[in-house]
């Protein structure tokens, strides 16, 4: 597989292009998707269990802790958010264990487009923390293109580093394909910076609201072939946000993205993941469906803010042998 | 796929749950007791061959002895109303589900299998058939089989070694549901888990009699069976065993059901939800070692997504975790016994012989113990050895197909006819194909499920009777 290329990287373009038939029109999209292999709901729910079933302990345990956070978007999208709620939420993502310097730092910081600066400026440079910004109207995104376009370049202007768009549903749901191609292109453009760099693009489904586990598949396929460089599980603003299930669904379409087209792609489940139990169980469907490859925060994120907490304790105990509590971890 | 960064460190299922006696006897008429000659063998743990306990081993005499205290516990237990026998089975039940984890560690113990199999398959479906017969008790009239149906009178049963546990349950608990008594022969390389439940018998206070376990070998099973006194031949195990048991009980009066080999058919068509099929085929073959009668170990795939299938079911099989079997990670343990690793090592050979191509994953195989990797031969046609006879183990055989018509021709083209398994997203497919497929049980989208509520038997060589569900019944009852 060494001859893949990232997502985000100058050559995947060109890989794409070789499918340029494939979306070629809404009728060839259609077929395409359409001809995708369908999910057996009960089986793929049935594996999604067994993987849950894993015994992970002691050294492995450890590891998959430290890499957990090191995975995480640390994330607050709240319409109470404010400069000061940012600001704490940096220093949490840079020094998640005070009392450990040990402790790796997170992934990234999310949140909305307003508070991209402020978290720039409170990570400063050099952190190693991304700032991610959600944008395209998050979270229901109906609202016009234009504005959604808007928001993204308000957002990269500010310096985020990674965009999470949210997709069309409406659109999709209806079948217009197309539309919703066309739309995480435009958006991919948007996040090209003055100096010709660009903004990593995350692309949220809202499998809640997508349903079933084909559309999921097909959303997958779609979103990768418009661009994305990460496809992600949801907003957590619906009811069912992450599964294992339709994440692990998900890691099996990167999978054979990559087998078929060389480009790899990350994902992120976001939203109701709040333990490292948890966690762990997400880390092992990555590492048994598609291996080292993914086992990095360049490749797999979570979406979470309390699930940090609960992997500082678990992580806490761990070394010292006793649970503390939570009053021994920072509440932000 | 790489998995270098990412090792899961052992997770081994402590067995100090299991307080396992040095010696066990045979349980006649409520007592445990030495063998008539005092015969005794050595049972052991296939994955390290450490010598687990010693049993008696049961001769002619014990046979008789045990009928005749089954024969005595006869009239008063069938006379119970159905709802006293139906409390009976409810407290088992209860006991299983409470002892299941220290039943799931020996039953590991001593058969091999996997603890995730033993406690998250095994013990759960035992109870389960404990507590779905348990139901039936007092609703026999309800069934289908008149107004009274009556009782046989002594069962003899004699159950294999890849489900010691389960398969006593499929046997007992419709046994005693209908109000028969019983003598069961567990298998000779697991006859812990039966004596356990002995045990169990006892804490639920049964009476003496109703059920008697004798651990021993097949000439204790051919002399239960031969016993006069005996009115119901059950036998799960191997085709050559059955025919003996059927010329045995040829023109005496006694029912028999015989669940027998198989060489299961599990066909994938090219519309199937790959990634299922390909975890329905692991289930199919690689579940308890391939130990299964109605094991998936034919795999039929449309020659339109042969090698796209190939290729993701060679990824998944490289994802398997062969060892320890009561480390909880595993899933694949040992084979039972040297004799079945012979059988399962001679078979292969064969094919390779023959000409189809070998594959198994890399996978390192602890040096005691008995273990054979998870192998698939690719290159299978009908006329291949590994197409036509059951190998009882980790080893699948690969064939293709062009049309439905050749699907059905091929997997109807068998001595046996257990199971199969189909896998389309096309329901109208999925009814046609079950109809024409010569098989007891017909999995469509999954495999290898079970469920107490579901008959299951074969056709052809693979037996006749159905056990399970309310066909279950039939064969314990006089109608």
């Amino acid at each position: 597989m060494s001859s893949s290329v990232p997502a985000y990287g100058p050559d995947a373009p060109g890989r794409l292009a070789a499918l340029a038939d494939v979306t070629a029109s809404d009728a060839a999209l259609r077929r395409f998707l359409h001809g995708l292999p369908g999910v057996d709901a009960v089986g793929l729910e049935a594996r999604a269990a067994g993987l849950g079933t894993r015994s992970i302990k002691t050294t492995a345990k450890a590891y998959a802790i430290d890499l957990a956070i090191s995975m995480i978007d640390l994330t607050t999208l709240e319409g109470a958010d404010t400069f000061g709620k940012v600001r704490a939420l940096c220093a949490k993502g840079l020094r998640p264990d005070p009392t450990d310097p040990g402790t790796p730092h997170v992934a990234a910081i999310c949140v909305y487009p307003d508070m991209v600066a402020t978290a720039r400026e409170a990570l400063g440079e050099g952190s190693g923390i991304n700032v991610a910004s959600v944008a395209t109207a998050f979270p229901a995104g109906r609202t016009a293109l234009p504005v959604k376009l808007a928001d993204t370049a308000d957002a990269v202007a500010a310096g985020a580093d990674e965009i999470d768009m949210v997709i069309d549903r409406g659109a999709f749901l209806s079948g217009r394909y197309m539309e919703v191609f066309e739309e995480i292109r435009a958006v991919k453009q948007a996040c090209v910076r003055a100096d010709g760099t660009v903004a990593h693009l995350k692309v949220i489904f809202e499998n809640g609201e997508l349903a079933t586990y084909d559309n999921i598949r097909r959303c997958s396929w779609l979103a990768m072939l418009a661009g994305a460089d990460f496809i992600k599980t949801s907003t957590g603003k619906v009811a069912v946000n992450a599964t294992p299930p339709n994440t692990l669904l998900m890691l099996e379409a990167v999978r054979d993205f990559r087998d078929a087209v060389g480009v790899q792609v990350g994902v992120k489940p976001a939203g109701g993941i709040r333990t490292s139990k948890d966690a762990i169980k997400y880390l092992v469907m990555v590492n048994e469906t598609l291996g080292d490859d993914w086992l990095s925060p360049e490749w797999f994120r979570f979406g979470a803010s309390s699930l940090l907490n609960d992997l500082l304790m678990q992580r806490q105990k761990l070394s010292t042998g006793r649970y503390s509590g939570p009053d021994y971890v920072t509440v932000d | 796929m790489a998995n270098n960064l990412f090792p899961y460190a052992p997770a081994p299922e402590s067995r100090a749950i299991v307080d396992l006696a040095p010696s066990y006897g045979l349980f006649i008429d409520g007592e445990f007791a030495d063998a008539a000659d005092g015969t005794v063998f050595k049972t052991v743990s296939p994955a390290t061959e450490e010598v687990l306990a010693e049993v008696a081993r049961a001769g002619e005499a014990d046979v008789d002895r045990a009928v005749r205290a089954a024969r005595r516990a006869f009239p008063g237990w069938a006379a119970l109303p159905g709802a006293e026998r139906g409390k009976y089975l409810f407290r088992i039940a209860r006991i299983l589900q409470e002892r299941a984890r220290e039943l799931a560690v020996l039953e590991t113990l001593d058969n091999g299998k996997p603890i995730r199999e033993t406690r998250d398959v095994d013990l759960p479906l035992v109870a389960a058939h404990f507590f779905y017969y348990a139901g039936w008790a007092d609703k026999l009239g309800y069934a289908g089989f008149g107004p009274a149906p009556r009782p046989l009178g002594v069962a003899g049963q004699v159950i294999p070694w890849n489900f010691p546990l389960l398969m006593l349950a499929w046997k007992i608990a419709p046994a005693l549901a209908t109000g028969n008594t019983v003598v069961l022969k567990p298998a000779e390389t697991t006859p812990l888990s039966a004596l356990f439940f002995a045990d169990v018998c006892r804490q639920a206070g049964l009476p003496r009699g109703v059920v008697n376990i004798l651990p021993g070998y097949g000439d204790a099973g051919a002399a239960l069976v031969a016993h006069e006194g005996v009115d119901k031949v059950a036998f799960t195990g191997s085709t050559e065993v059955g025919r003996a048991i059927a010329r045995s009980v040829a023109g005496t009066g006694k029912k028999v059901t015989l669940e027998l080999g198989g060489k299961a058919a599990n066909i994938v068509f090219d519309d199937a939800p790959i990634d299922q099929a390909v975890e329905g085929i692991v289930n199919g073959i690689f579940f308890n070692q391939g130990h299964v009668c109605c094991a998936g170990s034919r795999l039929l795939v449309q020659e339109s997504v042969q090698d796209e299938l190939l290729e993701s079911l060679k990824r998944r099989m490289g994802q398997l975790r062969v060892g320890d079997p009561l480390d909880k990670n595993t899933d694949i343990g040992a084979i039972n016994s040297a004799e079945q690793l012979a059988r399962i090592t001679a078979l292969a050979e064969a094919g390779e012989a023959e000409g189809a191509r070998r594959w198994s994953p890399a996978c390192e195989l602890p040096s005691a113990g008995y273990w054979f990797a998870p192998t698939l031969f690719t290159g299978v046609t009908q006329a291949h050895r590994v197409a036509r006879e059951e190998i009882f183990g980790p080893v699948l055989s690969v064939l293709t197909f062009r049309t439905p018509a050749e699907a059905v021709e091929k997997a109807n083209n068998t001595p046996y006819g257990l199971s199969a398994g189909i896998w389309t997203e096309k329901g109208s497919r999925i009814l046609s194909m079950a109809n024409k497929l010569r098989a007891g049980v017909v999995w469509a989208n999954t495999f290898n499920k079970f469920d107490p509520t579901s008959p299951f038997g074969g056709y052809k060589e693979s037996g006749y009777g159905r056990e399970g569900g309310r066909h279950g019944l039939e064969a314990y009852l006089d109608v």
